[in-house]
Order: C-alpha cells, then sequence, then structure tokens
C-alpha cells in the first residue's frame, strides 16, 4: 500500500503546497510503479519513492511552518519581530525580503541512491537530483522548441555534439533511453541551454522519466551511462 | 547614509529570521528585551564602526 498526497502527510496550507505536492507524488510514483510492472526495476525503486517525497514533504513542512511563524507569532515577544520587519519594509530592502506571507512551492531537489554523483564539477542552473531547467531550442528546420518537449516519456540521454554526434553515441547506448543530441536534433542558437546545463562538446545528460536529472558526465561513456541507468532503476 | 548597508545580505533570509524567532520562543516581554540589548551590544561591537552604528541607530528610529 502506498499513501500519495494529504493522505500521506501533513501540509500546512501556504504557497498551493497541498495540491502541487500531491501531484509530484504521483508524478514520482507511476514511472516507478510502470517501470516495476514491466520488470525493469526492482523493489528498491519502489521504496525510493517514499524516501525522495519525506524529502519534498519536509522541504514543504520547513516552508510553511516559517510562513506560520511570521503570520502568526507564538507569543508577544515573537510578535514584535514581523512588526518590526513591516516597520523597517519601507526604508530597507533587508527586512522587505524577511516578509513572510508564503513562499511559493519550487520542486524538491533529491538527495537520491538513484542519482550518480557528478565525477567532475558543473555550474548553471541545473542540479542533480532536480527537474531538467528548460532552454529555448531550435528544430533543423528552423522552428522553435523547448528542451522538455524532447525529453518525455520515459529515460533519456541529452548529448551536446561533438564530432559524430548521433553516429557515435546512439549505437552504444543502453536500451530503453531514448536520445536527443544538442547540435543535430536541436540547435542552442541563444546558447541557453549551454548556460543553464553548463554544456561543453561531448557532454552528456541522464534524465529519469519524470525529467529529474540522474547523471551527467563531461563525455558519453556507454558504460557509466548504463551503470547508471541501472542505479536509477535500482536493478 | 554612506556606509550603512540596507541592502538583504543573507543568502536564506527565512532562515535568519528563523533564528531570531526561535532565540525569543517562550520569553515574556521584559525577557525579550533583556535579549534584544545583549544582542545589540554584541553585533554593535562585530560592526565596530561607530559611523555606521549611528546611521543603524537612525534607520530604526525614523522607521517607527
Amino acid at each position: 500500500m502506498i499513501f500519495v498526497g494529504d493522505a500521506a502527510h501533513q501540509v500546512s496550507p501556504f504557497g498551493a503546497r497541498g495540491a502541487n505536492s500531491g501531484i509530484q507524488d504521483a508524478e514520482n510514483l507511476a514511472w516507478k510503479l510502470a517501470a516495476r510492472l514491466k520488470g525493469e526495476a526492482g523493489d528498491a525503486l519502489i521504496a525510493s519513492y517514499e524516501l525522495e517525497r519525506i524529502q519534498a514533504a519536509d522541504e514543504n513542512i520547513k516552508h510553511s511552518t516559517r510562513s506560520t511563524d511570521f503570520l502568526a507569532p507564538h507569543s508577544g515577544a515573537e510578535r514584535r519581530l514581523p512588526d518590526a520587519v513591516l516597520e523597517l519594509a519601507p526604508k530597507a530592502e533587508l527586512a522587505r525580503r524577511m516578509v513572510n506571507s508564503g513562499r511559493l512551492s519550487l520542486p524538491a531537489i533529491y538527495d537520491s541512491p538513484l542519482s550518480t554523483p557528478d565525477a567532475t564539477p558543473f555550474a548553471g542552473t541545473a542540479k542533480l537530483g532536480a527537474p531538467l531547467p528548460d532552454a529555448p531550442l531550435t528544430r533543423p528546420d528552423e522552428t522553435a522548441t523547448h528542451l522538455l518537449e524532447s525529453v518525455r516519456g520515459g529515460f533519456a540521454l541529452i548529448g551536446v555534439k561533438n564530432g559524430e554526434g548521433h553516429g557515435a553515441i546512439r549505437p552504444r547506448l543502453p536500451e530503453g533511453i531514448a536520445l536527443t543530441v544538442i547540435g543535430e536534433d536541436l540547435f542552442d542558437k541563444k546558447g541557453i541551454f549551454a548556460q543553464r546545463f553548463d554544456a561543453s562538446p561531448g557532454a552528456a545528460y541522464l534524465v529519469r522519466s519524470d525529467q529529474h536529472l540522474c547523471a551527467r558526465w563531461r563525455r558519453f561513456d556507454p558504460t557509466a551511462v548504463a551503470r547508471a541507468h541501472q542505479r536509477a532503476l535500482q536493478r | 547614509m554612506p556606509k550603512l548597508v540596507t541592502a538583504s545580505q543573507f543568502a536564506d533570509p527565512d532562515a535568519a529570521y528563523l533564528a531570531l524567532v526561535e532565540a525569543r520562543r517562550n520569553l515574556s516581554g521584559a525577557q525579550a528585551a533583556e535579549l534584544d540589548a545583549r544582542l545589540v551590544l554584541i553585533l554593535a561591537n562585530h560592526i565596530g564602526d561607530l559611523d555606521v552604528l549611528r546611521d543603524a541607530i537612525a534607520l530604526a528610529k525614523e522607521s517607527r
């Protein structure tokens, strides 16, 4: 039996956290159940649902507790603080940043056994264990698209063209992983993909079915990709 | 105010706010005022600049 949404945890109702985390629970669980039923994954993949979503629930509760502390102080001694923040706010940014009427819900970054730790450092906004940042890209026929439109429906490898591209990667890619090559299938004309993913020629990014980043490398290595894929399926 | 920094400097302002709230949890008004007085002395010394301290006092007074 698996609990999802508000049935699984108490969540204070700030920042749309109840509905969002319910949908994120389902998103996290759906591909894992599917992979398990298809015999592609081990039982530990189902167990990782709880591990990852407890992290998200803890984060939600932390944020909504902080908002509650600001909006409804426990005592007179605590009430002086939000009053002081509001008195200072018109004059000083330091106070405006502390006004907390609820922080918007953001997807959690999973510290997960499904992720393969980075062997080399990556900058940019893409984070291991987090949902992929999107980026505007161009198709070969010059029409506009976005990265996330091309990585859905299963595991995906995003490769950055370096020499051969598809020809070099496709034949050596494990079964069950879709391939998108930036610089061949899609083009990063604005350089936003490169910036957000700290991409360099030859870099490769392995993405889970729920679009969370689970591994990345400076150069494509079929053995490392296969190992990371197995790990993400807990096989 | 040439030297006093009023731009937000904490990477996570909510966490800094929480630290201040938790410091006064379960204190009476008088106990919290005593805590604040000690905190002011500690932080004023940490700043270690009389001009900045005077600017901060002025800002706090005019924000009432």
